[in-house]
């Protein structure tokens, strides 16, 4: 029994219909050059337009959550890297920080501003990643995302002189990192982040004001801030509506609080919007960067009292989240007082986001879904977990 | 904002409904109110809608799996032992149930709070236990309550379209479950350690092979 | 034909060669890959095509969108039960010669998420596979040392003899069965025409002999 047999089926728009004007219902995907990963969505289109759009998730469904369940803590820690693989230090940190909470840990200062720097660095080859595979999906085949794998590529060099992994990071641990920055670390990356300014003009310059990419993009996919909020979509999508709401400024997790930032709103919450929130964080994640970088104290990196090995956590639960890239990602950790969690949850970001797909497309042309699902940002490992 | 105070809003704004604090140990000190499953759509719609609280963003929903357990305690017992009562210690076993519980967590986007956790149960753990739906007042509960369908086989009524999601259509078990078993597919193991070799060695006993 | 003698010839400006050594050549310079990533290792395998590692040196950038117009599958990522089908299908509808790269531990044997009750415990149990890179996720160096070993098996396959290669053989199957989704399972859990599952000594295992039998 395999769903969807034949990719392509008719039809018939009512059991009286004349065999004029039919309904057709087109699988797109699971493996579609668009859909960013194995995802399926189910179209019913009468002509281009879109009648009906239903999203078939489960095809990186790689059990996590029950994984987790038989590992200990600690175990799971590189289990998050692969959630989300663009980001794997902010999953990282995530989930360290839900186990903080759960253990009541606390986290040095150096630590923090490490977090901070990591995830803001991995913020900005997600955003600068996304666009260039929108505008892939636009038909801008090459330029703007081999510019934006170059940067990419510097950041990943940073990555993997701290952690040893490009991708891959597992680099948090409760309590703190696991290895402190080697030598020159900092200065590679001050001195990086000193070209990130003229990257970020170009890359703007390269687009912003491209009339294909606004015509492609403005009024298309528009999400309204009420169903924004009642669908639970987070994230850059939620700011582009023009809802004010960053984890960063709102939970004040780490220490987020004591730098300065802006947090860039949308006004029509169309996919121009989308994309150009993308934009400006970049900008201020720049920001967050070098405030960081230049304000980084000495110290330990792990707080000496946190157990790594044996680590049995009292029974209890917590709900961690912070601002990932794509949005609100949480884990929610029930212990029972054994060396693993009785149970595991990822409240993930991109499967959240990606629910509204069908409102945002219902009325557009099929060549607008692939826009709309390149702007949403998703990962499929994320999603299915 | 205390739980307390929320509980007894509620407790005065949606009558009928029973509600009980859940303490959580941890240092998180994350507590959680569990509703019962009549009102449960009546409690999220106040929590919604209520002017000061406002909690308009429902962020997580989670299944999870309680087990019946056996319980052994001891009971002091009146026996009649070589005619004369004494007092004697017996252990005696119980065997819970088990239930299936849904956890909501809560944020408000309007007044920037949160979270207030939400727990239902079901009455035990059978095959299509019930519990409502709150995807009418949170629309992101929608993809997750139907997770949780697919993963621990609660049927939440008033779902608008409670399909599989994560597993094929026919697929028949509910994987998230304690006591589910996998297929076992372990006739090969490249890199055996721990519980995968445990697991490889149980294969090949099963199946006979040397 | 000597090779001493060969590479004296080109000297002069004369190029000897031979059909197999012509179709050979030009079968390895372009490969051409299928646009088709499954998880984090399709991550890297994006990387391996972008301008630092740039595999158009090798000939292998052109990834096509439809199966028909591909020569190789790079299985990047986990393969899922509920994936597995379209997998095996995507298989099936690409034209001879045809070849697989199984990239990463997770589309060899399941790797980090062996397991996981939806995971396939690697591709081979249903199509056969020519490379393996294990790693996770393996580095673009490595996906072009795959591409490199694959370059190097496409050179020695000989057009005649019994050891031609499989599309060269009209009886050989190029279609594999593709698996059902079950009520608990994929429908068979390998196919054992293509898989055998390699005995390895459980008792052994941890030790240098686990391999033997
Ligand atoms: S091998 Fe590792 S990196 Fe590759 S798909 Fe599997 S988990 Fe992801």
């Amino acid at each position: 029994m395999i769903a969807a047999t034949e990719p392509v089926r008719i039809l018939s728009k009512s059991p009286t219909d004349d065999g004029e004007g039919q309904f057709l219902e087109v699988s797109m995907g699971p493996q579609h050059p668009s859909t960013h990963g194995v995802f399926r969505m189910d179209v019913v289109l009468d002509g281009e337009r879109i009648v009906k759009l239903k999203p078939v998730f489960g095809y990186l469904h790689r059990n996590h959550e029950k994984i987790a369940e038989n590992e200990t803590y600690l175990g799971s820690m590189p289990y998050t890297d692969r959630l989300d693989y663009f980001c794997s230090l902010t999953n990282n940190w995530a989930y360290a920080l839900a186990v903080e909470k759960l253990a009541g840990i606390q986290v040095p200062e150096r630590a923090e501003y490490i977090r901070i720097i990591t995830a803001e660095l991995t913020r900005f080859q997600n955003h600068a990643a996304l666009i260039g595979f929108l505008t892939q999906d636009m038909g801008a085949s090459g330029t703007p995302l081999m510019y934006a794998f170059r940067e990419r590529e510097t950041i990943l060099d940073l990555f993997e002189s701290l952690t040893g992994a490009r991708m891959m990071c597992n680099y948090m641990r409760f309590g703190g990192c696991r290895v402190d920055l080697p030598a020159g670390w900092l200065d590679h990356a001050k001195q990086f982040a000193a070209t990130l300014p003229r990257f970020l003009d170009e890359f703007e310059r390269l687009l912003a004001t491209n009339e294909i990419l606004m015509a492609r993009t403005q009024g298309v996919g528009v999400l309204s801030k009420e169903f924004a909020v009642n669908a639970g979509v987070t994230g850059p999508i939620l700011r582009a509506s023009g809802v004010n709401y960053d984890l960063r400024k709102v939970d004040k997790y780490g220490i987020y609080d004591r730098f300065a930032f802006k947090i860039p709103l949308g006004e029509h919450g169309d996919t121009y919007d989308r994309y150009m929130v993308r934009l400006l964080e970049m900008r201020e994640s720049l920001n967050i960067l070098n405030q960081a970088l230049k304000d980084i104290p000495d110290g330990p990196i792990v707080d000496p009292k946190t157990k790594i090995r044996g680590f049995k956590p009292k029974p209890g639960e917590a709900y961690g989240r912070i601002e990932a890239p794509k949005g609100e990602l949480g884990f929610y950790l029930i212990s029972d007082g054994t060396p693993n969690p009785y149970r595991y949850r990822v409240r993930s970001s991109c499967m959240m986001n990606l629910t509204v797909l069908e409102e945002l497309c219902i009325g557009r042309n099929v060549a607008d879904v692939v826009v709309i699902l390149g702007s949403i940002d998703i990962v499929m490992g994320e999603v299915d977990r | 904002m205390t739980l307390e105070n929320i509980k007894s809003e509620m407790e005065a704004n949606v009558p009928g409904c029973v509600l009980e604090i859940v303490g959580n140990p941890s240092p998180s000190g994350q507590h959680s109110l569990r509703i019962d499953p009549a009102h449960a759509v009546a409690i999220a719609t106040f929590l919604r809608d209520a002017e000061h609280l406002r909690f308009d963003y429902c962020s997580n929903v989670t299944g999870i799996d309680w087990p019946g357990k056996e319980i052994s305690e001891k009971v002091k017992a009146k026996k009649l032992v070589d005619g004369a009562e004494q007092e004697v210690e017996e252990i005696r076993k119980t065997q819970t149930i088990g239930h299936l519980e849904v956890v909501y967590h809560l944020y408000s986007m309007e007044k920037k709070h949160g979270p207030v956790i939400l727990r239902m149960r079901t009455e035990d753990r059978a095959e299509g236990v019930h519990l409502p739906s709150l995807t009418h007042v949170w629309r992101s509960a929608d993809f997750q309550e139907r997770e949780i369908f697919d993963l621990y086989g609660v049927i939440f009524d008033g779902h608008p379209d409670l399909r599989r999601i994560l597993m094929w259509d026919g697929f028949q078990d509910h994987p998230m479950r304690k006591d589910y078993v996998e297929p076992d597919d372990y006739e090969y193991e490249p890199t055996a350690h721990d519980q995968v070799l445990e697991r490889a060695r149980q294969h090949r006993t099963v199946m006979g092979a040397q | 034909m000597d090779e001493h003698l060969k590479t004296e010839l080109r000297k002069q400006g004369i190029v000897a060669t031979t059909l197999q050594e012509l179709y050979n050549w030009g079968r390895k310079n372009s490969l051409w890959p299928l646009n088709f990533g499954l998880a984090c290792c399709a991550i890297e395998m994006i990387a391996a095509s972008m301008a630092r590692y740039d595999m158009a040196r090798f000939g292998a950038e052109v990834f096509r969108p439809s199966p028909r117009q591909a020569d190789l599958m790079i299985v990047a990522g986990t393969v899922t039960k509920k994936m597995a089908p379209q997998v095996v299908r995507l298989y099936n509808q690409m034209a001879e010669p045809k070849y697989v790269i199984s990239m990463g531990a997770c589309a060899i044997s399941g790797g980090p998420f062996k397991q996981g009750y939806n995971v396939l415990k690697g591709i081979d149990r249903y199509i056969p596979v020519d490379v393996y890179i294990p790693g996770c996720p393996p580095r673009p160096e490595a996906l072009i040392d795959a591409l490199m070993t694959l370059q190097k098996l496409i050179d020695k396959q000989s057009l005649t003899g019994a050891d031609r290669p499989r599309h060269l053989q009209a009886e050989a199957p190029s279609e594999f069965i593709v698996p059902r989704f079950g009520a608990h399972d994929l429908e068979p859990p390998q196919n054992p025409e293509v898989w055998d599952a390699p005995l390895v000594n459980i008792s052994l295992a941890g030790t240098d002999d686990a391999g033997k039998h």
